[in-house]
């Protein structure tokens, strides 16, 4: 294997890395690549505000209808 | 006591927020994930109805062995296979395997690195990623932003869409959504790593200032 890692080989590996799941050896490549690389530097801060971003978001408002079935249920379920 | 205990002393007082503040949670997931087994909006929303129902008659044997989410979503998720089986439908996992098929497809345009052949940094950035740093909350965190990153994720393939949204949006560890839908933690990282990447690239055409 190169010994060093290319910016196209990290950016397939940053799902991995962040979740903490790359081998020692692969990992060490990865972070001696990012400390001399501010592309890659910026890709990974990209996914990190990615996962971000999509934390933030909130599920879409259940319909009226969905909300009357739901409470329904509720309600029958608290008679029993 | 926890909020995750708070909650279910109050669900199982019967108390109707307590309830309402649970399915605006999770009720769109729960249909989201019955479609990946019954392709059918319908029966979907019926599946996700049927589990809030197991879920009330369930309190009183919930032991907390797992948190009250993974047990909801697996309680959809044999739901969701029984309904699939008893119609003799096969799941149909062809999405799951276009997905993984497609694993050693790059996720970033490969025009945007110099060629492999480049006789100057080869594989390297063609043009650097800008960094988002200086991009100010309010736009980040802009309505016209989140809706960008909500039609992202709706565009997916759906194993890839159902992975990030359990994952990055309901916080499930990787462990949990492995289990619930009975995939490789391999596989589980594919998909996540694929939806993420996708995200990224529309965010980053939106947020790109002009140059």
């Amino acid at each position: 294997m190169d010994e060093k890692m290319a910016c196209k080989e990290l950016v397939e590996l940053v799902t991995e890395y962040l979740e903490g799941n790359l081998p020692d050896e692969t990992r060490l490549r990865f972070e001696q690549h990012l400390s001399g690389c501010a592309g890659c530097t910026a890709y990974l801060e990209q996914m990190r505000q990615t996962i971000r971003l999509t934390g933030r978001l909130r599920e879409e408002s259940l319909t009226p209808q969905q909300q009357d079935e739901l409470l329904k249920l509720f309600r029958d379920w608290k008679k029993a | 006591m926890t909020v995750e205990t708070s909650l279910l002393q109050s669900l199982r007082d019967g108390d109707v927020d307590a309830f309402t503040w649970l399915v605006e949670q999770y009720h769109t997931s729960l249909v989201r994930l019955a479609r990946i087994y019954v392709h059918n909006t319908v029966i979907a929303e019926e599946l996700a109805q049927e589990t809030w129902l197991a879920v009330l008659q369930g309190l009183d044997r919930f032991e907390g062995r797992s948190s009250l989410k993974t047990w909801i979503f697996s309680i959809l998720t044999n739901k969701a296979k029984t309904r699939s089986q008893r119609e003799n439908r096969s799941v149909s996992y062809t999405d799951l395997e276009e997905s993984l098929h497609a694993s050693h497809e790059p996720t970033v345009d490969p025009s945007r690195f110099n060629s492999p052949a480049a006789e100057r940094l080869p594989n390297h950035w063609a043009v650097n990623p800008v960094s988002w740093e200086g991009i100010p909350e309010e736009i980040l965190l802009s309505q016209e932003t989140m809706n960008l990153v909500r039609q992202a994720i709706n565009e997916l393939p759906e194993h890839q869409r159902t992975v990030i949204t359990l994952r990055d949006m309901n916080e499930l560890s990787s462990q949990e959504i492995c289990n619930i839908l009975g995939i490789s933690e391999t596989n589980q990282r594919v998909l996540l790593h694929r939806a993420r990447a996708s995200v990224r690239q529309t965010l980053e055409e939106h947020l790109q200032p002009e140059t």
